[in-house]
């Protein structure tokens, strides 16, 4: 699986709002998007997961193992993504939300529970299965959000700044425990981060977005 | 005495002097046939009369009743404007859309001890409505005897006046609209109407879905089935005694009987039913039935002087004759101003009043006056009204059936609802 | 209970003595009623005779199922539609076509329908759908081949189908807008593009994930909306059956006949329309529980793809076409204002006349000043109080505090007919007859819940930091109070007082019982005409009742706007 980006641009009113982008993450790399504030790069996320408002075209092209999805609804894409908050869904306990993102390629109650346990082992959040989110700490919300994400087995995972609201220590753990996670699943990555230190880290393809 | 469409009229000096004069006038008649007791009594009645209009003066009588005629809601405002302009007493019309509001509001007022600043100064009454709040002790009165104008009126023992659904009045409530049950059809979809109740039961066999009645619970749906009673019934005389259940089930046996067969060719089957005359009126008009019902002989010439039915719109009645009824108007016991109340009854009376509300223009409905005791001037005025196609005369109208007595009324409605109400 | 609260406990003597008592009073003199005691007709004994006789009364068995029927479906149909048509404003996904440029204007097309009375409405789908109606006229005889109207029961169907369609087009844009300002709370747009994004469509992620949160939060309104379709009355006597009607209807029938003794099975039945709705809210509250656990199950499953395109094709026609009857309805009153004489089948009147509206000019100043001036006392007195309450609650708070809210929603909750008649004899005794001030009192019990719905949430949604950051610059609690909280509320504050007006001026049960007729009202004069069948009349004064409110929400919408361009 990899993810290729062609001249990709969003534009508003037929103008680019950033120059257009070329890139490519190979499969359990992590890219990252780096640019000063504003300047678009959750715009450029959107664009790549098919999420952009309607007020927002996209040229050039997004390509998933040499496939164009451009146009493709969201729900097609198997394009996950990670905001800034976790957004644990309130009405759901911590088991529940994973149980929610696992896909549904997994069939039988059982067969899904294991899943969803070896995940939360994987996160060390064992015996949290139901757990009210409100309940867990900002870094433990991080977590299961990210299981979430990649339970779910998209082909691509976008983030969107998602441990700039972390204190250092625990930014740095949930990034390693994110590159190991990339690595294990064989997943490409595009991280959106304004931390010249992330972006180090990650050791992979990189990308400076410039005002058009 | 004439009357006064403008408010021009001054000084109440004049207007009080002269109904003094007219007191003692009559007065004067009455002792040249009666004793001179009676004339002393007749004074102080002038007297007494003289002190009602001063008390009105300066009064608002708040008349409460049935508000969905725009005629008769305007017909209550020229009321208004005329005693207004010849007592200083104003009418101020609160528009019902059942009496039974009224009622219930005496009742609650009762309850909680209001016993002399009641919100209702006057009710539009009649029938099962006025035997309630008489049975209760309710009203305020006699009274009757009190107005002026009361000498037009036929008091007579067993006069329509004096008797109401066969109760008698007793001088707790004042006529003052004729009603006479009838029926309305539209000349042009219908050649040939059914003059009786058997030959209604045909008609409907022959146009399935076009005849109906309003709901029993309301007054003009069980009038209905009244008339019905009267005309199947092997002998309408028991019907003028209480009811009991033997005599019951024998009178109404054919009229069940009738009922039964009639209802499959109702309109929706005999399964659901107009709520009220007027509605079932706006039916006929937008031909979803062709014959309606009404207690107002007018009813079609009204109608299409309002627009509310087609040019084509006829009364008729069945042969043997019809329901006839008379609009009251009471005074409960606890109304807040009685003499108001007195003056305006009396205005009703007023024969200029009664042509003004026979005038198909204005209302049409028949004056409650009788034509004996109006003098020849009087008599021309109601002579001179201006006639319409579709308004049928008195004659026309042909006899008018008694009432039963209130009783078959009551079972009836249960009965009917415990058959057809499941 | 500390003196520096006494605003606290002043607020909850108001409460208790403004609203609680004449409820509670109210229903004690029908519940006196029930059980025999009615000392106005000489019944002193208690018994269970009202009961006896109650149950006896032909067709309670059908009123009771009617009711049922109506009340609940009415209110899940208008509410899947509601969550279905939020669902369709919040989807962006979709591309832009004639449908998705009216979404900016949802709040604006749908404020006419919220904003006419009930009666309008009824009346006008009456006329609409009558087999003599509009929509009948329009089709014939070109297409139908009808001269004649059908014998068809369309309008005041024995299966109460019609009143229920009178009931959804109300009750859906209540729901709609509701729901919609309630989701303001919540981060709609990012949950859903997460849940698209793990492969779920917009239809089941938002069942799954919107849904759940968002009915808490609307539960209230829900309840309300269960209650009034349950107990309307003037609803339907224009498009109910009436052989027998609903049970709401049957006992105001009873209440009203000319046999008074009828008074007390009339107040055993509305207690039984009383004990029926709590059952009701109960068992729509253990469906929803049910519902829950259920869709717990099917999330566990991860299903993406839902078997609901059948579903989704049916309420996209559905939901348009309810809006469209709805305005249809009204503009069939206005139409009917200004005919002389419409007969079937022609597609328009057949002769038109202004002469009602003219007329309207001399007759109907009182009836209008009246109900003017009661809804902006009740509208403006209920805004007041709401602010003080929620305040109060923000400064004091308390357990205790919150419960009371319950007492506020209580008149909302309890059929109308089972207390009013009550409250009367209650007022009454006091010597409170029939004033202009006791009328008000009446229509604040039922403006304040409705102004205090439209407005918690808004209240409690607003940002704390804001008031903080003015706080620690020194600002006095009266100054935060005003200059922030005020104005930063207003739209919400302007929209709970328009809906106050509207709940006002659509009163008729209060006005009437209350009033004793010496307080006028434009509701009160358009059913009493109603009953008179001159549609004509009835289109005047509909339109009447619908234009003060709208007034009303166009002052509330615009003018914060103008506020902001001062700025």
């Amino acid at each position: 699986m990899s993810l290729e980006l062609r001249s990709l641009s969003a534009t508003t009113e037929g103008i680019n709002l950033f120059s257009p982008v070329d890139l490519a993450v190979a499969k359990g790399e992590v890219a990252c998007v780096m640019g000063p504030s504003g300047v678009g790069k959750s715009t450029l996320l959107n664009a790549i997961g098919g999420h952009l408002s309607t007020h927002f075209g996209v040229t050039g092209d997004v390509l998933l193992n040499g496939q164009k999805v451009t146009h493709k609804p969201v729900a097609e894409r198997q394009i996950g993504i990670l905001f800034q908050d976790p957004l644990l869904f309130p009405h759901l306990t911590v088991g529940d939300n994973l149980a929610f993102g696992l896909s549904s390629n997994v069939i039988g109650a059982k067969n899904r529970r294991a899943q969803i346990e070896q995940a939360l082992e994987q996160a060390q959040l064992q015996d949290f299965y139901h757990r009210n989110p409100a309940t867990l700490s900002g870094g433990q919300q991080s977590r299961i959000a990210l299981m979430r994400a990649l339970l779910a087995q998209p082909q691509v995972l976008l983030l969107d700044e998602p441990f700039s609201k972390l204190d250092l220590d625990l930014r740095h753990t949930m990034r390693e425990f994110l590159f190991a996670q990339a690595k294990l699943r064989l997943i490409p990555m595009l991280l959106a981060t304004h931390d010249p230190a992330e972006a180090n880290a990650a050791n992979g393809p990189l990308v400076i977005l410039k005002p058009a | 005495m004439t009357l006064h469409v403008n408010s021009t009229l001054p000084k109440r000096l004049g207007v009080i002097l002269s109904l003094l004069a007219a007191g003692l006038l009559s007065s004067l008649g009455y002792s040249a046939t009666a004793s001179t007791a009676v004339t002393t009594t007749d004074v102080s009645s002038a007297g007494q009369w003289q002190q009602t209009l001063e008390q009105a003066a300066g009064e608002t009588v708040y008349w409460h009743a049935w508000g969905g005629d725009g005629r008769t809601n305007d017909f209550i405002t020229w009321v208004g404007d005329q005693t207004e302009a010849l007592y200083d007493v104003k009418v101020k019309h609160v528009k019902l859309s059942s009496t039974a509001e009224a009622v219930t509001q005496v009742i609650a007022e009762k309850a909680a001890g209001e016993n002399t600043n009641g919100a209702v100064d006057m009710i539009w009454i009649n029938g099962p409505n006025f035997l309630a709040m008489k049975q209760q002790e309710l009203l305020h009165g006699p009274f009757v005897n009190q107005l002026p104008n009361s000498k037009y009126l036929d008091l007579s023992t067993n006069s329509a006046a004096s008797v109401d659904f066969t109760e008698a009045v007793a001088g707790l409530e004042v006529p003052w609209r004729l009603a006479r049950f009838v029926f309305l059809v539209d000349s042009k979809r219908v050649k040939q109407v059914p003059l009786s109740m058997a030959q209604m039961l045909i008609w409907a066999q022959e146009n399935p879905g076009r005849l109906t009645h309003p709901v029993i619970s309301n007054f003009m749906g069980t009038t209905f089935l009244k008339q019905a009673l009267i005309e199947l019934t092997p002998d309408p005389s028991v019907l003028q005694q209480p009811a009991t259940e033997q005599s019951f089930a024998l009178a109404t046996a054919p009229l069940w009987r009738w009922y039964d067969a009639i209802k499959p060719h109702l309109w929706r089957a005999g399964k659901s039913f107009p709520e009220n005359e007027a509605i079932q009126q706006q039916m006929l008009s937008d031909g979803e039935v062709d014959i309606a019902m009404a207690f107002d002989p007018a009813a079609a010439a009204a109608g299409i002087a309002s627009g509310l039915l087609p040019t084509s719109a006829r009364v008729f009645v069945p042969s043997q004759g019809t329901l006839g009824n008379i609009s009251f108007v009471a005074i409960p016991y606890n109304a807040s101003h009685t003499a108001g109340s007195k003056v305006v009854a009396n205005f009703l009376l007023q024969p200029e009043t009664q042509a003004h509300m026979q005038n198909i223009d204005v209302l049409g409905s028949f004056s409650v006056l009788d034509p004996n005791k109006l003098d020849a001037q009087q008599a021309q005025v109601f002579a001179a009204l201006p006639s319409s196609e579709a308004l049928p005369t008195l004659v026309d109208l042909g006899p008018t059936l008694l009432e039963p007595h209130a009783s078959w009324t009551t079972k009836l409605k249960q009965h009917w609802s415990q058959r057809y109400s499941q | 209970m500390s003196f520096s609260s006494w605003p606290k406990w002043l607020m909850l003597t108001a409460l208790a003595i403004g609203i609680l008592v004449p409820v509670l009073v109210g229903l004690g003199e029908t519940i006196w009623a029930a059980f025999g005691i009615l000392p106005a007709l000489g019944r002193h004994t208690f018994s269970f005779s009202a009961w006896q006789q109650l149950f006896e009364l032909p067709g309670l068995v059908t009123s009771l199922r009617l009711s049922l029927v109506s009340g609940f479906g009415a209110t899940l149909v208008s509410l899947i539609l509601a969550l279905f048509g939020s669902a369709w404003v919040y989807n962006t996904s979709v591309k832009e076509s004639f449908l998705s440029k009216v979404k900016p204007f949802v709040q604006a097309i749908l404020v006419p329908i919220l904003a006419a009375p009930h009666a309008a409405i009824a009346i006008g789908l009456a006329f609409l759908l009558a087999p003599s109606g509009w929509l009948a006229r329009l089709f014939s005889p070109w297409l139908t081949a009808w001269e004649l109207p059908p014998n068809l029961a369309t309008v005041q169907d024995l299966w109460g189908l019609s009143l229920m369609l009178g009931l959804i087009i109300k009750e859906l844009p209540f729901l709609w807008l509701v729901s919609l300002v309630a989701l303001k709370q919540i981060d709609v747009s990012r949950q859903l593009t997460l849940a698209q994004s793990m492969g779920y469509s917009h239809t089941v992620a938002w069942c799954k994930i919107i849904v759940p949160q968002l009915y808490p939060l609307i539960r209230l309104p829900v309840f309300v909306v269960l209650v009034y379709a349950l107990s309307t009355v003037d609803m339907a006597q224009m498009l109910g059956p009436n052989n027998p009607p609903t049970l709401a209807l049957a006992t105001m029938r009873w209440y009203n006949d000319t046999n008074v003794q009828l008074l007390l099975p009339a107040s055993a039945a509305s207690i039984l329309l009383g004990i029926l709705i709590a059952a009701s809210v109960l068992l729509w509250e253990v469906a929803v529980r049910t519902a829950i656990l259920t869709s717990k199950v099917m999330i566990r499953s991860g299903d993406r793809t839902g078997k609901y395109s059948i579903f989704t094709g049916v309420l996209t026609t559905a939901l348009p076409i309810t809006v469209i009857l709805g305005l249809l309805s009204l503009l069939v009153l206005a139409l009917w204002s200004i005919t002389w004489r419409w007969s079937f089948p022609n597609a328009l009147p057949t002769s038109w006349s202004y002469h009602y509206w003219l007329q309207l000019i001399t007759h109907v100043p009182l009836a209008l000043q009246h109900s003017l001036i009661v809804a902006l006392m009740s509208s403006g007195l209920a805004l007041t109080l709401a602010v003080a309450w929620l305040e109060v609650q923000d400064r004091f708070g308390g357990h205790l505090y919150k419960l009371t809210l319950w007492f506020i929603y209580l008149p909302l909750l309890v059929p109308q007919i089972a207390f009013l008649y009550g409250l009367k004899v209650g007022f009454l005794r006091l010597g409170l007859n029939g004033s202009m001030m006791t009328v008000m009192w009446a229509h604040l019990l039922f403006v304040f819940p409705y102004t205090m719905l439209s407005l918690v949430d808004s209240w409690r949604a607003l940002d704390k930091r804001y008031l903080q950051v003015a706080a620690s610059l020194g600002r006095s609690s009266w100054h935060c109070f005003w200059h922030i909280k005020i104005s930063l509320l207003l739209r919400p504050l302007l929209l709970a007082w328009a809906i106050g007006i509207a709940v006002s001026i659509s009163q008729y049960l209060p006005t009437l019982m209350i009033g004793a007729g010496r307080v006028e009202s434009l509701t009160v004069e358009a059913v009493s005409l109603a009953s008179g069948a001159d549609r004509r009349l009835v289109g005047v004064y509909g339109l009447l009742q619908a234009l003060v409110p709208l007034l009303a929400y166009s002052f509330a919408l615009l003018l914060p706007r103008l506020v902001a361009l001062k700025k």
